[in-house]
């Protein structure tokens, strides 16, 4: 009996686990997917009606301006971030003094709440108060910097404070992999005559793949989830003009009750993310199984 | 009592079989050693006896009992790792004491028996350290002693030795062939190092791709190896394998493949009257490095044979010297005293004591 | 980790070399400021009062410095309707966080050792079924959850909000833990079975105290996360309920007369200290959390 019973045990354990994960993760998907194919208002409706909500979905001017913002946010997030973070960890990478304290210093925003992040850039670039008002003190008295509330500017706004929060964060993978390569591969180098311009472009630069591949997801992960720096820096404003997916969808969820279109903008978002992270998913696990 | 039977034993992981029906009887007492390469199946055999694998099909017996379903702290055995898989988090008493600890013996025999193992080992004084603190052969001593501690029927060890450095290697070995000596438990021990075999063992297994080729006291298989493989695999250096033709010419000849110089060597009668192959049949003549050396170095014996060969490679090991040297196209070792050294290029008269010669057939590799 | 480029390869050295320094430091410095601005301005701004705000400039240091602000954030500043100041909310957050992080990790803990140490058929593909659920759109699961929240009577308690991190938290926590177990060797595991140890007791006396370091960037991450989430709390939570992130949002976004960004500043900075505490303390933990299954070291 009680041989039986530890043989068993392992899968004991994993199991409610796993059916936790089946119920919460996958349950709730595929209830998600299927409201999305109702008439779903302000209650769950069951009847199958096809895909009117994406046709809804699709016909919704504001969809747009979400889809937009959140291109134009990761495109310049994601970019930002990598260069500002690769550039950031060569600088620490030449045996500075002080290393750990300029690391922490790079790196703490990340420990930050987004929302704080938010309430502090709404602060500073306020129009008016803030940044604008120290550059009129330096003499610029014709600097306008109104972005927060301008509308076609407020999404650039948001860039900024997610680039000042998530920087240090691609600093710190890139740091790492710089300092996994091997170190007989950089005395080769050393040896072979390579000096550090051609040493970082040629060895170890290539050597890097994977960690660029890895703050890539990753920030891409994190943009298309952006919800609370949205809410906390514009609300989601002036009127919708930053309106990103996951903003777009707990306002027609929570504040307009359309349930049935609030759950297709949801698909929408596992879609683009499973096109992400799946393949990418794939190949860790296959590596890993080696 | 603690024998050990494995009969008609297979192993599969999926589709791979790993032991391909083995059959071994161990005597109780017995310092077993299975050797081979890497991947021949020894570790699984091991974990097979000791119950970390389970069985696939055949049975295991350790004294008179079938234990293929017995859980392995139920089997009266103790394992030793090759990583020595101390609990890093433990010091060396309660690495040593955790089974006891998890068997609820009393605190006292606890004592005892940690005091006992502890300065059989010399580690004594190291019972306070974590493991991270000591060095690689406290780290085996302490393995050994949470071996020693269950008292158990049999003794397994799984490549103890293969981290350590060569002089610690040799010490430890001696040591467990005293312990051995000492328990007078049987012991069945893995290695892929054919000199820890030789010199460690009452009885060798010596295994390939999931078969034992052999299974006899060192001397045997070392001296009369069942076929190419066994041969090959135990002696370092390695035993020279000439191929060549069977050449009958008034007696029984091997003629060296490649070879242009007419060299022909002898097979001595004892060998030749149970040999029925005919002429030209392809064999392999196998001659062990220390049984060829330099003419007249040695008293005369029967069935001696002189041949000349120039010098290709010297390397001297201390008390003996190898010199290479080619036949046809094969490279040939010969250990030679040192003073019998000669120039590289210098044709050097070798004298081959052809009563130890093996002959293998080719195709087979089995031994003729 | 930190051996590589230290390494201490001879450089050439030289007038242009040493200029190329000083760049070095200089840019370092500057970017150090970039990052710290934002914290020095909630700062000084959280200690000027509101007439300093509206003359002086951002980057001015408060004439005479005031915790004035810090004591109404805390005490009576307004979120909605009610006038407490952060105080409830934050008590709020701690017992939201502390049982969320303890469940959440000694569950990812044990799935991890059961998952790696103990391998069964169908182990890798459980694994990386509940991995899948670390890289969800959370809001695929918001209205399903809200409406299970709904039938076990925990919608807008703080009890469901600890389920429902205990629940998404699993499996980061479990892939922490899978990583650090499978580099545990398994003939330690081996060694423990021929001792006598069963499942259990190989989890918590020899497995778990390994493990130490993983608890602790799993403990942080965690915290961190959970403690900083508003997407949750601002969709399961009403009012009193509320975790502190959803109440800074609404204390800033209250709007009663003047607007008090000295208030602000300090209520932000309030939210904002266990986690900065942690990664101040805890600083290399956080850094390997955050580098967890993206770098492999």
């Amino acid at each position: 009996m009680g041989r039986l019973l530890e043989r068993w045990l392992p899968k004991l354990v994993v199991s409610p686990l796993f059916a936790v994960s089946l119920f919460f993760v996958y349950g709730f998907i595929a209830w998600t997917v299927y409201i999305s194919f109702t008439r779903s208002g302000i209650l769950p409706n069951y009847d199958f009606a096809g895909l009117i909500q994406y046709v809804r979905l699709w016909h919704t001017p504001r969809w747009y301006v979400a889809l937009t913002n959140l291109f134009v946010f990761s495109i310049l997030f994601i970019g930002v971030c990598t260069a500002l973070g690769m550039f950031l960890a060569i600088l620490l990478d030449q045996r500075v003094r002080a290393e750990g304290a300029i690391r922490t210093i790079f790196l703490y925003p990340m420990a930050l709440s987004f929302i704080v992040t938010g309430t502090a850039w709404k602060w500073i670039l306020n129009p008016g108060l803030g940044l604008e008002k120290v550059v009129h003190d330096l003499g610029f008295t014709d600097f306008r910097f109104d972005w927060l509330v301008n509308p076609h500017m407020a999404i650039y706004t948001v860039v900024i404070a997610g680039v000042w929060q998530s920087s240090g964060y691609a600093m710190a993978l890139f740091l790492a992999g710089l300092r996994s390569v091997d170190d007989d591969i950089l005395k080769a180098a050393a040896i072979d005559g390579a000096g550090p311009w051609r040493t970082y472009t040629r060895i170890i630069l290539p050597n890097l793949r994977p960690v660029f591949l890895s703050v890539f997801i990753i920030l891409a992960h994190l943009s298309i989830k952006s919800f609370d720096l949205v809410i906390a820096l514009t609300n989601g404003g002036p009127g919708y003009a930053t309106d990103m997916p996951a903003t777009f969808m707990y306002s027609f969820a929570f504040q307009r009750s359309e349930l049935g279109t609030a759950a297709a903008s949801a698909v929408m978002m596992l879609a683009t993310i499973l096109a992400i992270i799946v393949p990418y998913l794939y190949s860790e696990l296959r590596e890993t199984n080696r | 009592m603690a024998s050990i039977s494995l009969n008609n034993v297979f192993k599969r992981f999926g589709s791979t079989e790993v032991l391909k029906g083995i059959d071994l009887e161990i005597e109780d007492g017995e310092f077993i050693v299975l050797v081979g390469p890497s991947g021949c199946g020894k570790s699984t055999l091991l974990n097979l006896i000791s119950g970390l694998e389970t069985i696939s099909e055949g049975e295991v017996l350790i004294g008179d009992k079938r234990v293929n379903n017995v859980p392995p702290k139920d089997r009266d055995i103790a394992l030793v790792f090759q990583s020595y898989a101390l609990y890093p988090t433990k010091n060396v008493r309660d690495n040593i004491t955790f089974g006891m600890q998890t068997r609820k013996v009393p605190e006292s025999e606890q004592q005892a028996a940690l005091s006992e193992v502890s300065e059989m080992l010399h580690i004594d004084h190291l019972l306070e350290r974590k493991p991270g603190q000591l060095s690689g052969g406290q780290r085996q001593r302490v393995a050994m002693g949470r071996a020693l501690v269950r008292k158990p029927e049999v003794f397994l060890f799984d490549e103890p030795l293969s981290n350590l450095d060569a002089k610690l290697r040799i010490e430890m070995r001696t040591e467990i062939k005293k312990l051995h000596q000492r328990l007078g438990k049987t012991i069945v021990y893995v290695t892929h190092d054919q000199i820890e075999a030789m010199t460690l063992a009452s009885r060798i297994a010596v295994m390939d791709n999931g078969h034992i080729r052999q299974f006899a006291d060192p001397t045997t298989v070392y001296e009369d190896p069942v076929d190419l493989f066994v041969a090959s695999f135990m002696g370092s250096p390695p035993m020279n394998m000439l191929p060549g033709k069977i050449l009958r010419d008034g007696g029984l000849f091997i003629e060296p493949a490649g070879d242009t110089s007419g060299l022909r060597f002898p097979v001595p009668g004892e060998i030749a009257s149970r040999f029925t192959a005919n002429e030209g049949h392809e064999v392999v003549l196998g001659l062990r490095p220390e049984t060829i050396f330099a003419a007249g170095a040695e008293l005369a014996g029967p069935d001696r044979f002189v041949f000349e060969r120039p010098i290709d490679v010297i390397e001297p090991t201390g008390p003996d010297t190898m010199l290479v040297f080619t036949i046809g196209e094969t490279e040939m070792i010969a250990r030679v005293r040192p003073q019998d050294e000669a120039p590289v290029g210098t044709s050097f008269r070798f004298e081959v004591e052809m009563a130890k010669a093996k002959l293998f057939d080719r195709a087979t590799g089995v031994r003729l | 980790m930190s051996a590589a480029n230290s390494s201490g390869i001879v450089r050439a050295s030289g007038a242009g070399q040493r200029f190329l320094r000083y760049l070095l430091y200089a840019l370092l410095v500057l970017f150090c400021l970039y990052y710290l601005v934002p914290l020095y301005v909630m700062l000084t701004t959280s200690l000027k009062t509101v007439g300093e705000i509206r003359t002086g400039s951002l980057m001015a240091l408060p004439d005479a410095p005031t915790l004035g602000a810090w004591s109404k954030a805390w005490d009576t500043a307004c979120v909605g309707v009610r006038c407490d100041g952060l105080k409830p909310y934050f008590w709020n957050s701690v017992v939201m966080v502390v049982p969320a992080v303890l469940l959440s990790t000694l569950l990812g803990a044990l799935n991890g050792y059961a998952l790696t140490k103990w391998r069964f058929r169908g182990a890798n593909i459980i694994f990386a079924l509940m991995l899948f659920g670390a890289f969800i759109p959370f809001q695929v699961v918001l209205l399903p959850m809200a409406r299970t929240l709904g039938l076990l009577g925990l919608a807008g308690s703080v009890f469901g909000l600890i389920l429902v991190h205990t629940v998404y938290g699993l499996a980061f926590s479990t892939l922490f833990f899978r990583n650090f177990f499978v580099g545990v060797s398994d003939s330690i595991v081996n060694a423990a079975k021929i001792d006598g140890a069963g499942f259990f007791r190989i989890f918590f006396a020899i497995m778990m105290p390994m493990a130490l370091p993983a608890i602790v960037v799993t403990i942080i991450w965690q915290f961190t996360q959970i403690w900083n989430d508003f997407l949750f709390g601002v969709a399961f939570t009403i009012g009193d309920s509320n975790p502190l992130t959803v109440a800074l949002n609404n204390l800033v976004n209250t709007s009663t007369g003047v607007k008090e960004y000295n208030v602000d500043m300090a209520a932000a900075i309030i939210a904002a200290l266990p986690t900065l505490l942690v990664y101040i303390i805890a600083g290399k933990y956080f850094v390997r959390g955050l580098a967890a299954g993206a770098v492999k070291e």
